[in-house]
């Protein structure tokens, strides 16, 4: 437990240290101050209505679209925080005095997952905390199931940082990245072909979109916290945040076991591997 | 049979198809300083990186203080400095140890006490607070040492620890070793600088192209085997006799014909006062069969100098003539050229 705790520190300091943590940190602020000036100059215009269901479904429009971005801003932090962390130390032999210590190196793997996890996570909580709080502030609306929706973003994230590792363990920095922004691609454009195929009902291509989500569910995660979130008078308005087919709770469930034994399969690999 | 810290039996290490290593048989004492010599390329990494678990053999066996490579609690009792030392850059030079004498399992007390002597030791008292991003690969490599030596370890191993250092790092890692030696430590040096070897070693292991070629003692080799070189005429049979009678064993390095320059020199009417010293002498030719240059060369091995008065003699009497008898000490550069071969392999 030590030793997974220790490699966790190194992890939080190498991002300190480089200053990865500072230019996140800021450029999250910035990018909430940006949000909340948009949603402001929307919302005083809403006033003008006076019908409260229009203006909560502008509401959550909104912080949907917000919402949205900061699901894509967790992915990519998330594959770019990541990539380098094994492959890097693997190619520049800084992880040979450290696997040579008394530690495992499924312990090392895992104090990096968890380093990693947990500053996604305050991430996560820095972008749509402030975004909920802001707007909650302002005009006292909150989102449905808050809480389930940000555990699902949270979740698109592990799967990201699990499947990191594990590339990590076998190729260099640059091809994990590749493969990994390949795979974001490749469910993305699986999501939209699901959409598209049920709002134009060809089951040919809703089935080919849903074996797509299965090679990497990030989106189909992302529709199901969208789903969740989202007013019920939203639902039915097609939006690029979500639309037509919505993942059941069994590809939630499927997702997590993919986080897990993407990080099994990372573990095994590293162990057997010559550094 | 003494107490082995390093027990191996056809270690083997393929990758793709290339060997690096082919057979490694070798066991290493406890508080023996051993050295592991060979040309860039020969496997004296790899060997090292199976021995510490970070590889994982094709075939064969290892024991390393008794455990397999790599078993996770006897890890705690070995040091390691590898070839590439490339560290965490962006901590400090003391924090770079804190952090592995966490890793070691060090409480917080110890720690304390012990990283402040060892960059004392290897000379960074100054530097303690300085991102590794700043140091020159010398002060990376001393840093290394000393992450190696943190928890007093029994067996230390050190890949090329002197790679990147000037003299004084040198001499300073020679220190360590002998100090490290005197504590009964066992230490695992790998290296193709004899020098170093030659200063520090109790004994050493010849490896090239992935086989261990040769192991011998070095202290053998201070006792004073000799290298003796005996120019002489002709390498007769009384000769021969003569020093097998000696009990010696020797090695014919030139033998004869120069006669064949001779002869031409002969036949060409060759201007008086030109180059061979020995048929100067126009027209007496008998002189010159008479006064017949030393044509053979013999290396000759031996364990005590007493030996080389009688070895003049004992040539005399033969009817030799005798042109040199030059003894030289064997070095390990030559031993190692010897058991390794001239040929730069190029690697
Ligand atoms: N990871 C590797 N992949 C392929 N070949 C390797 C690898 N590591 C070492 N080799 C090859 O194995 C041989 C031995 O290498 P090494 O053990 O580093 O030699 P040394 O340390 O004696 O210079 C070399 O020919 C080297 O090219
Ligand atoms: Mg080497």
């Amino acid at each position: 437990m030590r030793n997974i705790t220790t490699i966790t520190w190194l992890t939080f300091q190498e991002a300190r240290r480089r200053r990865t943590a500072l230019a996140a940190l800021l450029l999250g602020l910035a990018f909430l101050a940006f949000f909340m000036t948009g949603f402001t100059l929307i919302s005083n215009s809403l006033n003008r209505f006076d019908n409260p269901f229009t203006r909560t479904a502008n509401y959550n429009l909104l912080l949907m679209a917000g919402l949205y971005v900061v699901h894509f801003l967790l992915i990519m932090l998330a594959i770019f925080a990541s990539v380098d962390t094994v492959s890097g130390e693997i190619s520049s032999h800084t992880i040979q005095t450290i696997v040579t210590k008394p530690v495992q190196r499924w312990q090392v793997l895992l104090g990096k997952w968890l380093g990693l996890a947990i500053m996604l996570v305050l991430y996560l909580g820095l972008l749509s905390g402030g975004m909920f709080l802001g707007v909650y502030l302002l005009t006292g609306y909150l989102p449905p199931n808050p809480v389930e929706g940000l555990l699902l973003l949270m979740l698109e994230a592990l799967m990201l940082l699990s499947v990191s590792l594990l590339c990590g363990t076998r190729f260099s920095t640059l091809t994990n990245g590749l493969v990994l922004l390949m795979l974001y691609g490749v469910a993305f454009i699986g999501s939209w072909i699901e959409q598209i195929g049920t709002l134009f009902q060809s089951d040919a291509a809703t089935t080919l979109g849903i074996v797509t989500s299965f090679i990497l569910p990030v989106e189909a995660v992302w529709r199901r916290a969208a789903y969740l979130m989202e007013t019920p008078l939203a639902r039915n308005l097609p939006s690029p945040f979500s639309m037509g087919s919505v993942p059941s709770s069994a590809m939630v469930i499927y997702a997590v076991i993919y986080v897990v034994v993407a990080w099994l399969l990372a573990a095994r690999a590293f162990a057997k591997r010559d550094l | 049979m003494p107490d082995l810290v390093i027990d191996t039996t056809g270690l083997r290490k393929i990758y793709g198809s290339k060997v690096a290593v082919a057979d490694l048989t070798l066991q290493v004492p406890k508080g023996e300083v051993f050295g592991f010599l060979g040309p860039n390329g020969a496997g004296k990494s790899t060997s090292v990186k199976m021995l510490l678990g970070l590889v994982a053999p094709t075939s064969g066996v290892a024991r390393v203080l008794g455990q397999a490579p790599g078993h996770t609690p006897t890890m705690g009792r070995l040091g390691f400095l590898p070839e590439h030392f490339r560290f965490h850059e962006w901590l400090q030079a003391a924090e770079f140890l804190d952090l592995h004498g966490r890793l070691l399992g060090m409480d917080r007390v110890s720690r304390r006490h012990r990283i402040p002597e060892l960059l004392d030791q290897v000379g960074l008292t100054d530097q303690a607070r300085r991102p590794l991003a700043g140091f020159s690969k010398g002060m990376l490599q001393r840093v290394g040492l000393a992450q190696a030596l943190l928890n007093n370890p029994e067996l230390v191993f050190l890949d090329e620890p002197t790679s990147a250092l000037d003299p004084f790092g040198r001499r300073l890692v020679r220190r360590i070793i002998r100090d490290l030696a005197a504590r009964g430590t066992t230490v695992f040096l790998n290296s193709h600088l004899l020098g170093e070897v030659e200063a520090t070693c109790d004994r050493v292991a010849f490896i090239k192209a992935g086989r261990v070629l040769r192991t011998l003692g070095l202290h053998d080799l201070e006792m004073g085997l000799l290298h003796v070189e005996l120019r002489v005429n002709a390498l007769t049979p009384e000769l021969t006799s003569a020093l097998q009678s000696l009990g010696l064993a020797f090695r014919v390095l030139e033998d004869g014909p120069s006669n064949a320059p001779r002869t031409s020199i002969a036949q060409s009417s060759a201007p008086a006062g030109s180059a061979q010293p020995l048929v100067r002498s126009n027209g007496s030719a008998a002189a010159v069969a008479e006064a017949d240059g030393p044509t053979a060369t013999l290396e000759l091995t031996l364990t005590d100098e007493q030996l080389l008065p009688v070895i003049a003699e004992r040539a005399l009497a033969s009817g030799a003539r005798l042109y040199a008898l030059t003894p030289r000490r064997l070095s390990l550069e030559q031993l190692f050229l010897d058991v390794v071969g001239t040929e730069d392999s190029g690697q």
